[in-house]
């Protein structure tokens, strides 16, 4: 990665730091974005993910580092970085007392096209992004998913050479979500660079390329999806048993095959274990069988991000949000 | 719509990128003008201020101030229309702020910020349509006035004038109220402020009374208050007796607010 030459990168940013009175919201963030990809940022509610970006954003300037964006510095050539890039926040970032279309042309005419170019690019994107209907309601009549497709069709009246996404996926229902991940992939398809920030590490998994793991303002853990899981190990497996009695029997068979600790759940038919290795999982399977144990249930769960981050800080993600509200 | 077609439908319309020149800062003025135009499409109730207040004042005060200070109140309807008209207008600039106050505290505002335009220009764009809501009320009000009996001396010529300078000042003074709603936190603050700056302004003026009536040192006051000098200017103007000294003063203290709090509101606003 680091023999890249400059131009390659979309964000280059070191030591980012911002403080809001006592809390360090942002607290020596670098991250390196290369062209074309998308980028994950993952983390609970107030590890400073949203300060992160409305910094790369030139919304706050930073306390401390420095960062480049597109080759642009986001303090010195604030401008320049504005015409390259587009935010989508995690609130929307609309005018909700307008229809949807006379958002796309107050938002085109702001970009410098006419009022007939601005109309006519507002209904190419509002038919692309299945919003032609709604294009005369008020946004504030819209659906979480609808408003979501509308902020981000927004966010590329002109094609942005990088798309900032803050939480994009939060708070909607599957079939929208899934929706937002397909307009993700097409708009890095068509050569847009993405940053996403996410609290959910099946999106990161879904869509990014890299992802940078944050807490308490810092980067924990940087790589692709592979490196981080193969760090934190690959699950957690959950296993009941039928009968209480067997359940330290069972414990014990447990331990054995697949060779890391197990836990006893507070339910007492319940067993817990976090696994590195799945190949170890189908023999404890028979190994229960040659046992003589009988069970009701046997899964294997993608590790949570509440597991990573136990994992990776030794604690729990705890929901930082009361910081970010004194922030 | 089945997925392919979108997915071709996304593709084709990411795959137009066209970029357009950069917006001037007119234009992007008039297209926040625009918004603040569609708003009061969407909200006419946001227009009651501007119809009532002239109304509510206008027939308030006269009838209820007329007989004793003047006689009759057809004497002083004659003297204290224009003096009602600056206070109503000065009143009304406080809607700016409160309106921006709620305004940007919506995500719109993040765009907004990131998009690469002439920064002053959302606001600059509210204030522009805000002239509009004075000269709506100064129209309402002048009708009225015109009903009752009211005649500017100087004719139509003097009332054009009368409000063009009083538009000037409006325009100037909402730059404060502006740079408040930056700093308050809450509505409610901001407009306890604003009244706070108000009341004494408008009232202690010469809005209602000759200030040869008042205790020296309380004629001292109005004597110096800016709305007062508005006030001569305007009812100089209307009575076709121009007052250019209070007409040099109104544009000294006009400009001297633009000059302090444009500048303070986009540091603000910058900061936010």
């Amino acid at each position: 990665m680091e023999e890249l030459n400059q131009e390659q990168w979309a964000i280059d940013a070191k030591g980012l730091v911002k403080v809001f009175g006592k809390n360090r919201a942002v607290d020596g963030v670098d991250l390196k974005v290369k062209k074309g990809t998308i980028y994950g940022v993952l983390g609970p509610n107030g590890a400073g993910k949203t300060t992160t970006i409305r910094m790369l954003t030139t919304l706050l300037k930073p306390d401390g580092g420095s960062a480049e964006v597109l080759g642009y510095n986001i303090i010195d050539d604030a401008n320049q970085v504005r015409q390259r890039i587009s935010l989508t926040g995690q609130f929307a970032s609309l005018d909700e007392d307008l229809s949807g279309m006379e958002n796309m042309v107050m938002i085109g005419r702001l970009f410098g096209f006419s009022r007939r170019e601005a109309k006519k690019r507002g209904e190419e994107l509002l038919t692309a992004f299945d919003l032609f209907d709604a294009a005369k309601r008020q946004v504030k009549n819209y659906s979480g998913g609808m408003r979501r497709r509308l902020d981000i069709a927004a966010s590329i009246i002109v094609s942005p050479d990088l798309l900032f996404l803050d939480e994009p996926t939060t708070g909607l229902d599957p079939r929208s979500r899934n929706q937002v991940w397909d307009i993700i992939r097409l708009l890095v398809k068509a050569g847009t660079t993405v940053l996403l920030t996410t609290q959910y590490l099946d999106e990161a998994d879904e869509l990014a390329d890299r992802i940078a793991v944050i807490d308490h303002g810092k980067v924990i853990a940087e790589g692709t999806s592979g490196e981080l899981k193969a760090s934190i190990g690959s699950g957690k497996l959950h296993v009941r048993v039928y009968d209480p009695e067997v359940r330290a029997h069972a414990a014990q068979v447990l331990e054995q095959t697949i060779q890391t600790k197990v836990l006893l759940g507070t339910d007492p038919l319940v067993l817990t274990a976090q696994v590195s290795d799945t190949k170890l999982v189908s023999k404890a399977l028979l190994a229960f069988e040659d046992a003589n144990i009988n069970i009701s249930d046997f899964s294997l769960g993608q590790p949570s991000l509440d597991e990573v981050f136990l994992t990776l800080t030794g604690k729990p993600a705890d929901d930082q949000t009361k910081e970010e509200a004194a922030g | 719509m089945s997925n392919i077609t979108q997915a071709e439908a996304i593709e084709k319309a990411l795959s137009n990128r066209v970029r357009p020149k950069k917006a001037s800062a007119l234009s992007a003025c008039l297209t926040f003008s625009g918004r603040m135009l569609l708003r009061i499409k969407y909200v006419p109730e946001q227009l009651f201020d501007i119809t009532m207040f002239p109304i509510i004042h206008l027939l308030m005060f006269t009838y209820l101030f007329g007989g004793a200070i003047a006689g009759s109140t057809a004497t002083y309807l004659q003297f204290v229309l224009p003096g009602i008209l600056v206070m109503t207008v000065v009143m009304i600039t406080m809607y700016t702020g409160i309106e921006l106050n709620n305004d940007i505290k919506k995500g719109i505002f993040d765009r907004f910020r990131t998009l690469p335009i002439w920064n002053p220009s959302v606001l600059v764009g509210a204030l522009m349509v805000d002239l509009v809501r004075y000269l709506i009320a100064s129209t309402i009000m002048l009708v009225l006035g015109y009903i009752l009996g009211f005649r500017a001396e100087a004719g139509f010529g003097g009332i054009l004038l009368g409000l063009a300078i009083l538009l000037l000042f409006a325009f100037s003074v909402s730059w404060i109220w502006t740079t408040l709603s930056m700093i308050m936190r809450s509505e409610k603050s901001l407009m306890a402020a604003s009244m706070m700056i108000l009341f004494p302004v408008t009232f202690v003026s010469n809005v209602f009374v000759a200030p040869e009536t008042m205790p020296r040192w309380l004629e001292a006051f109005v004597g110096v208050n800016p709305v007062s000098f508005l006030v001569r200017a305007v009812r100089g103007f209307m009575e076709g007796t121009p007052d250019y000294q209070a007409v040099l003063w109104v544009s000294i203290i006009s400009l001297g607010l633009i000059i302090i709090f444009a500048p303070l509101t986009m540091y603000l606003y910058k900061r936010k």
